[in-house]
């Protein structure tokens, strides 16, 4: 029976592996490549062993924990330690990721798509498609396992030994290999591939935050979570394999549970019932920037959430800055070409820099969905009806505004709030905002920018992003690379006045917005006399 | 008076001319059928039409406004159904039709509810549930549901069914009662056929025939199916019959609609058996077009 219905999984292996002949090896590399480097990257920055006890003690704080997970060994923080604890378990939830982004692409969305059908009309079993899907997700989650194990190996770091790089290659191995087996699950009951993968990221989201709030607060509740797991293995330190083992185990039951599922069940049918939606739009849609707004909110949410922790997890190292600073060459070369202030001070003007170029992105994605919609033949759905192309782009573009705002103030409430909670006399929550605020109009030239090529170069939109990376480069590691003034001078993000070291300068921001303004204009006005793409 | 008009509209892509010289008049109260196969530009100048493109030459006129300059005015008093309905995966049709509606600056009429019960379209679903000819069950709900004077509709019954397809011509002969005026793109002769007043045929950028159907007739050859008790003695030499073919005792062949008569005439005293016809179709326009080896400049031939 079971061989019937998996009849021609061996081909249908074949042929995913041959769809995905780039995507996995992309995935691959760039897991196991990252993973490689990190590595590499600790033994120059943090030499000798005092270097890793400062960074040790830095990493003793609430946000952290539930950031990277409870750290063991911290008393003896090797590198191994240190791996394990800074990077197996950012790692693990993007291995988690592949995993699910690859089962949901070869099972619902096959199914939705249709193309299963054609596939099931041939003689191949009812249970092929998951078979093979399943074999190959877990075959490129095995051999990352191999890959990352012997790669950390033969690395030749000391402390990072051939037991320990196979346990944290099984651990991240493991952790896709239950992903995927609950996608596989939830891609039975849901009907739709959207659905698939809401769920199966909302178990991620659920299985992180379980654990984040476990580590904080009560050990036992990160048992019941399969990244509780990942970080329980406490990998170059202990070495425990019965966490792998035991997500193993979990992964098998809910595989079995999906094949059986599979095998009963009509062909495009679903267990869940799917909810009916509404009949009627409510007011808050009907409006260019109603929809746009309702199109980009779960990333929105996802971005605002993303910048809050962000500010928080910087603002929570606060507290050991000046010990952190003293031992390492490379932050003070970070931090050079600013003088003036506190330590401290120094520190944020920093660190705004960096939070104000993360903010940008959402801002620009914010924008260029009009792009996107536009190539997807959407926006022909709204110019077709009596909305003008300055009102579409404008609707764009404020929501675009608002995000960079909303994600700036964020950010700097999230530093400024878990600054003030583990600094006595440090700088006020005010200093801190204005700090990011000062960014403002830089962030408006971004989006006056991206504004511009949409309008007038929509094929070319790209360009703002590699010039967003450039200006991370400059402003990031100017310090390290010592560059001229002017490498710097070539992005808005260098001219900014660094507050709170340097006096807040008006002329140089109100410049910076009538640049940004001059650049929107000059998109508005091409917008509206380019061709639309059908 | 013109509700729509072009004149010697062209639109070049870099060195592709996909208009050239397209004249196209639309009458309040007509429904004009704008044919012609694949790729020959009936969406281009639909899209010039609708200021979604910049002519590079020529006019394009509707409600005696440039279509491109005064596209919102336009479009306040226009409704269009692209060929290819593509909608937000995420939101349900009923949603998609209201912010359609109002996006057009009218409100929803009692008109929605009945049109969703005549198209048989449940407005709870998401619009990436849908099949192809659910989105475009949305896209004809919403336009309409719209009080337009203009409807523009590029092949609205491509992926419908054809009970649904008969619920559409229902439709259109409804809004043609209330005195609108209509655009109606399509590579489905029959259908133009119902529902048209007049036609325009486009191919490779260019107008080849206009006028109305009465007018394009003679352009066209009636497919005829013989059986006869009697031999015909060399058909094919009899004027205005082409493509004689024999199948098994039957005689296939091609009649000019003008001659069709004197055909009948000639073949009834075999004793005819049988006798099978088939309609012109828009292909047998094309393929006379081809044959007679030019561009053609319309209702001469």
């Amino acid at each position: 029976m079971f061989k019937q219905m998996s009849s021609k999984t061996g081909v249908l292996s074949r042929f995913l592996l041959r769809q995905d002949r780039f995507r996995i090896p992309i995935w691959l590399l760039s897991l196991s490549g990252i993973t490689l480097l990190t590595a590499q990257a600790f033994t120059g920055l943090y030499a000798t062993e005092e270097n890793r006890q400062t960074i040790a003690q830095t990493m003793v704080n609430p946000a952290m924990t539930a950031m990277v997970g409870k750290g063991y060994g911290l008393d003896d923080y090797t590198f191994g330690a240190m791996l394990a604890h800074q990077m197996l378990l950012f790692t693990a939830v993007t291995v988690a990721i592949m995993s699910i982004l690859l089962v949901a692409r070869h099972t619902r969305a096959e199914e939705e798509d249709g193309r299963l059908e054609l596939i099931r009309s041939l003689p191949a079993g009812r249970l092929a498609s998951l078979n093979a899907t399943l074999i190959v997700v877990i075959g490129v989650n095995i051999l990352l396992a191999l890959l990352t194990a012997a790669g950390l190996y033969a690395l030749g770091i000391e402390s990072i030994d051939l037991a320990g790089s196979f346990l944290y290659g099984a651990a991240l191995g493991a952790t896709g290999i239950i992903f995927s087996a609950i996608t596989a699950f939830f891609s039975q009951l849901s009907e739709s591939s959207r659905g698939t993968i809401g769920l199966s990221f909302a178990a991620l989201g659920a299985a992180y935050f379980i654990r984040a709030i476990g580590d904080v607060s009560n050990e036992t509740l990160s048992w019941l979570s399969p990244l509780g797991w990942v970080t329980g293995t406490e990998v170059y330190v202990n070495d425990y394999w019965w966490p792998v083992l035991l997500t193993l185990g979990v992964s098998l039951i809910l595989i079995l549970v999906s094949l059986y599922i599979n095998s009963i069940r009509d062909l495009d049918a679903g267990f869940l019932p799917s909810r009916p939606g509404k009949t009627r739009a409510s007011a808050a849609l009907q409006s260019p920037i109603g929809l746009a707004l309702r199109m980009q909110r779960t990333g929105i949410i996802a971005w605002a959430v993303g910048v809050l922790l962000i500010g928080a997890s910087y603002g929570s190292i606060f507290g050991d800055l000046d010990t952190f600073f003293e031992d390492m060459e490379i932050m003070k070369d970070l931090l050079s070409g600013l003088e003036g202030g506190s330590l401290t001070e120094q520190f944020i003007a920093k660190l705004m820099s960096i939070i104000a170029m993360i903010c940008t992105i959402p801002a620009l994605m914010a924008v260029f969905k009009l792009r996107g919609e536009e190539k997807k033949g959407r926006t022909e759905h709204l110019l077709g009806r009596a909305v003008s192309r300055n009102r579409l782009l404008a609707s764009y573009m404020l929501i675009s505004l608002i995000v960079g705002f909303v994600m700036l103030s964020l950010a700097a409430l999230g530093l400024g709030s878990a600054a003030m909670a583990v600094l006595e006399d440090g700088p006020s929550l005010a200093t801190i905002y204005g700090a990011a605020m000062v960014y403002m109009p830089a962030l408006g030239i971004f989006i006056g920018l991206a504004v511009l090529l949409t309008g007038l170069l929509p094929k070319f939109t790209g360009i703002t992003w590699l010039y967003l990376g450039y200006s991370f480069f400059v402003v990031y590691l100017g310090g390290v690379f010592q560059f001229d003034e002017w490498v710097g001078n070539l992005t808005p993000f260098g001219h900014v006045p660094e507050v709170p070291i340097e006096d807040v300068n008006s002329l140089v921001l109100i410049v910076l917005t009538i640049i940004a303004a001059v650049l929107m204009i000059g998109g508005f006005i091409s917008y509206r006399r380019r061709d639309i793409q059908g | 008076m013109s509700v729509l008009r072009t004149k010697k509209l062209t639109k070049k892509f870099g060195d592709f001319k996909a208009l050239d010289g397209v004249n196209i008049e639309v009458n309040k109260g007509e429904v004009y059928g704008f044919i012609g196969p694949n790729g020959a530009g009936k969406s281009t100048t639909i899209r010039v039409l609708l200021g979604m493109l910049k002519a590079t030459e020529g006019e394009a006129e509707i409600f005696g406004m440039d279509a491109w300059k005064d596209a919102v005015e336009i479009h306040k008093r226009l409704a269009y159904v692209p060929g290819d309905v593509n909608l937000w995966p995420n939101l349900t049709g009923g949603e998609v039709i209201d912010l359609f509606v109002k996006l057009r600056g009218g409100n929803p009429s009692n008109r929605r509810d009945q049109l969703i019960e005549k198209f048989d379209l449940d407005p709870s679903k998401k619009c990436g549930t849908y099949s192809k000819g659910n989105r475009q069950k949305v896209a004809l709900i919403a336009a309409l549901a719209s009080e337009a004077d203009l409807y523009i509709l590029d092949e609205p019954t491509s992926g419908l069914d054809p009970l649904m397809e008969r619920v559409f011509q229902e439709s259109v002969a409804e809004l043609k009662k209330e005195g609108k005026s209509i655009l109606l793109s399509s590579h489905i002769l029959s259908e133009v056929e119902k529902l048209c007043d007049r036609i325009g045929i486009i191919r490779q950028g260019q107008m080849i025939e206009t006028g109305s159907l009465k007018e394009m007739r003679h352009l066209t050859r009636t497919h005829l199916l013989i059986e006869t008790k009697q031999p015909i003695p060399s058909l094919e030499d009899f004027p205005g019959v082409h493509d004689v073919k024999e199948k098994d005792r039957a005689l296939s062949f091609q009649v000019d609609t003008e001659q069709l008569d004197e055909v009948i005439k000639h073949i009834s005293s075999y004793e005819v058996v049988k006798l099978e016809s088939a309609p012109p179709t828009l292909e047998d326009l094309f393929m006379r077009h081809y044959e007679s080896g030019g561009t053609g400049d319309g209702g001469e031939a």
